[in-house]
């Protein structure tokens, strides 16, 4: 019987899975997402769909914001890179989807770096602004530039296919989307057991100190934001191939700030915090919309509150968060496996 | 001019809050709604003459600074920027959903609060509104320099801002400043919405101006109130300018993004604004 937490060494520490009791529960878990499209039904698996896109949209945010320390409300202009890229290149040059993901990621890496070079000079609060500056122009440009994106209009994206297997409804596309959900979970777990995960949180704590000690602030500050834009692209690519439509209403402000709010419910800095906040941010509007079909049974007329009240909602959920769980949900999870671990003899 | 002036104000909002309590209050456009509503229920539901509507809005929005500070800012002194800012984005999401389930999103002509008729300036014709809103925003921010270099209260929050420790063993309650400061931010907004919404009318959306506003005081610098007013003017004319001369150029819609061209452009000559306080940074 287990009565603490202890590391011997950092190897230990660093360990993805502390105890085969966490294998074998991740097996049993990955067991149950196989299974799942076999057991729910079509908007069930739309909004697992869903939450597959937020929790990679939310990584990649994490590694940026939670990781590295750099604020960035731009987060999704480089999700609209993505999608627009990878729509232009599917129905414009006829690159399959499988290679147009993979490519909407590059582009959106290379904008995220040129949208990251001020960050080098600012920092902190203008930082913050001028992403928020980026994701506006972004916004502009999506809209204007009608000769690529179609303006408002938008463009409609074929569904992906392997030969005569279409990927065209819910069920299908689940499949895609968890094997990038996977890919992207792994990569990022692994990645911040690396050099360069070590040398984000360093840069995070205090860039000139992380500088002193041999960090070449430069180079990792723009990686930061190159995989963090990758993650974000590659989440537009398989959210509008899904849609299979893009307009650049898809990419408001608002949600920047709904991904910003998956990464704090969830926890800053932590990758499983990322999937915990996807997952609950996702939900609540799902419970609320459900909460609103009840209301509308017994009292007709309140349901056109629904909408404000999920910004209240959502609004009180951040502000609830940030002052009673700075560290999110991966914190409370913590908390609770701690509890079981260690019960009865928790000292 | 007159959309300068509202700037202006707005960011003056903005700065008041930093320079005080060094949270960036990404809800002033909220605030500016809220007022510009009340102003508005005020003076067509309960029918009250404008000084009364508009002294009724300074009070509440003096209410909301002073409520608004103790509940949700105070206990985030000492953590990270992103979570100060976003406990603001959070209380905006708040202030908007209230707002849109109180009144309805609906666009909505302001009454007539102004005489109407034009005025004759010598070589142009101005219209009233404009000319009535710009001048409402440069007496508010005259008011509010005023305060601050000869008032007591004014004496107390520069010092504050200055240095924290010391106001404090000099006598000053810090935490009334930063109070207070809140309700002097708000003030300032909501005299902002209530011209915005003089000159244009209100609805829900009139917020999003607040983060246009962002421009204004990266122009003139988080920190400096004369800056933010400057800022508020010369941002006001560029933007009229550009949707004079460039939007025919290339179908509309450039006017609402060049304050965020105006940021990039700042942010890569001058990081710190022109009138910011550079920081120097030590490990």
């Amino acid at each position: 019987m287990r009565c603490g937490d202890f590391k011997e060494n950092y190897i230990k520490d660093e360990e993805i899975f502390p105890s085969s009791l966490a294998k074998f529960s991740l097996a049993i878990f990955l067991v149950f997402l196989a299974l799942f499209p076999f057991i729910a039904n079509a908007h069930m698996l739309y909004i697992a769909n869903m939450i597959g896109f937020a929790i990679i949209g939310a990584i990649g945010l994490n590694l940026l914001t939670g990781f590295t320390g750099q604020i960035s409300l731009g987060h999704a202009a480089f999700i609209g890179i993505g999608a627009y890229t990878s729509a232009i290149l599917i129905t414009r040059c006829g690159v399959p989807f499988w290679a147009s993901v993979p490519l909407a990621g590059l582009v959106s890496a290379l904008a995220g770096m040129v949208i990251g070079i001020p960050s080098l000079r600012v920092k902190g609060l203008y930082l913050c602004i001028a992403t928020l500056a980026a994701q506006f122009i972004l916004g502009f440009v999506f809209v204007r530039w009608e000769s690529m994106t179609k303006g408002i209009t938008g463009i409609h994206i074929p569904p992906p296919a392997i030969g005569d297997l279409a990927f065209d409804t819910e069920k299908t596309f689940y499949w895609i989307t968890l094997f990038f959900v996977l890919l992207g979970v792994g990569y990022a777990r692994n990645l911040i057991r690396s050099k360069m995960g070590r040398a984000f949180v360093a840069i995070r704590d205090r860039d000139l100190a992380a500088e002193i000690m041999g960090i070449n602030l430069f180079r990792y500050k723009l990686s930061a934001f190159a995989i963090s834009s990758f993650y974000a692209g590659v989440a537009g690519a398989l959210w509008v191939s899904f849609l299979k439509v893009v307009t650049p209403e898809h990419f408001p402000f608002m949600l920047c700030i709904q991904y910003l709010a998956m990464v704090i419910v969830g926890g800053l800095g932590s990758v499983i915090g990322s999937i915990f906040g996807a997952v609950f941010m996702t939900l609540v509007p799902e419970l609320l919309n459900v909460l609103s079909d009840v209301v509308k049974a017994y009292q007709p007329g309140m349901e056109k509150l629904i909408i404000p009240f999920k910004q209240v909602v959502f609004g009180f959920l951040i502000v609830g968060f940030l002052i009673f769980e700075p560290r999110g949900l991966a914190e409370i999870w913590n908390r609770v496996k701690r509890f079981f671990t260690l019960w009865p003899f928790s000292y | 001019m007159a959309t300068g002036g509202v700037y202006g104000l707005i960011a003056l909002g903005f700065v008041l809050i930093y320079k005080a309590t060094s949270v960036l209050n990404l809800a002033m456009g909220e605030f500016m709604t809220l007022g510009a509503f009340i102003c508005f229920t005020a003076l067509t539901v309960m029918h009250v003459p404008f000084t009364i509507a508009f002294i009724l809005t300074i009070i509440f929005s003096i209410l909301l600074g002073i409520v608004i500070e103790p509940l949700i800012l105070r206990p985030m002194i000492g953590e990270p920027i992103i979570s100060v800012i976003m406990v603001t984005i959070g209380l905006g999401a708040i202030l908007r959903g209230l707002i849109y389930m109180i009144w309805d999103p609906t666009y909505r002509a302001f009454p007539q609060i102004f005489p109407p008729e034009p005025l004759k300036l010598g070589f142009a014709v101005v219209p009233s509104g404009l000319f009535w809103g710009f001048l409402f925003a440069v007496i508010t921010a005259a008011v509010f320099i005023l305060i601050f270099k000869f008032s007591r209260t004014g004496v107390a929050m520069r010092a504050t801002a200055f240095d924290q420790q010391a106001a404090l063993s000099m006598g000053v309650s810090v935490r009334g400043v930063f109070a207070l400061s809140w309700s002097f931010g708000a003030i300032a907004a909501v005299i902002g919405g209530i011209v915005i919404g003089n000159i244009s009318g209100i609805d829900i959306y009139m917020g999003d101006i607040g983060l246009a506003v962002l421009s204004v005081i990266i122009l003139g610098g988080l920190d400096s109130i004369g800056g933010a007013i400057l800022g508020g003017f010369i941002v006001g004319v560029l933007q009229n300018l550009v949707g004079l001369y460039i939007d025919p150029l290339i179908g509309g819609g450039a006017k609402q993004v060049a304050p965020f061209f105006i940021v990039l452009i700042i942010l890569m000559i001058r990081p710190y604004g022109l009138f910011g306080k550079v920081t120097i940074e030590r490990v």
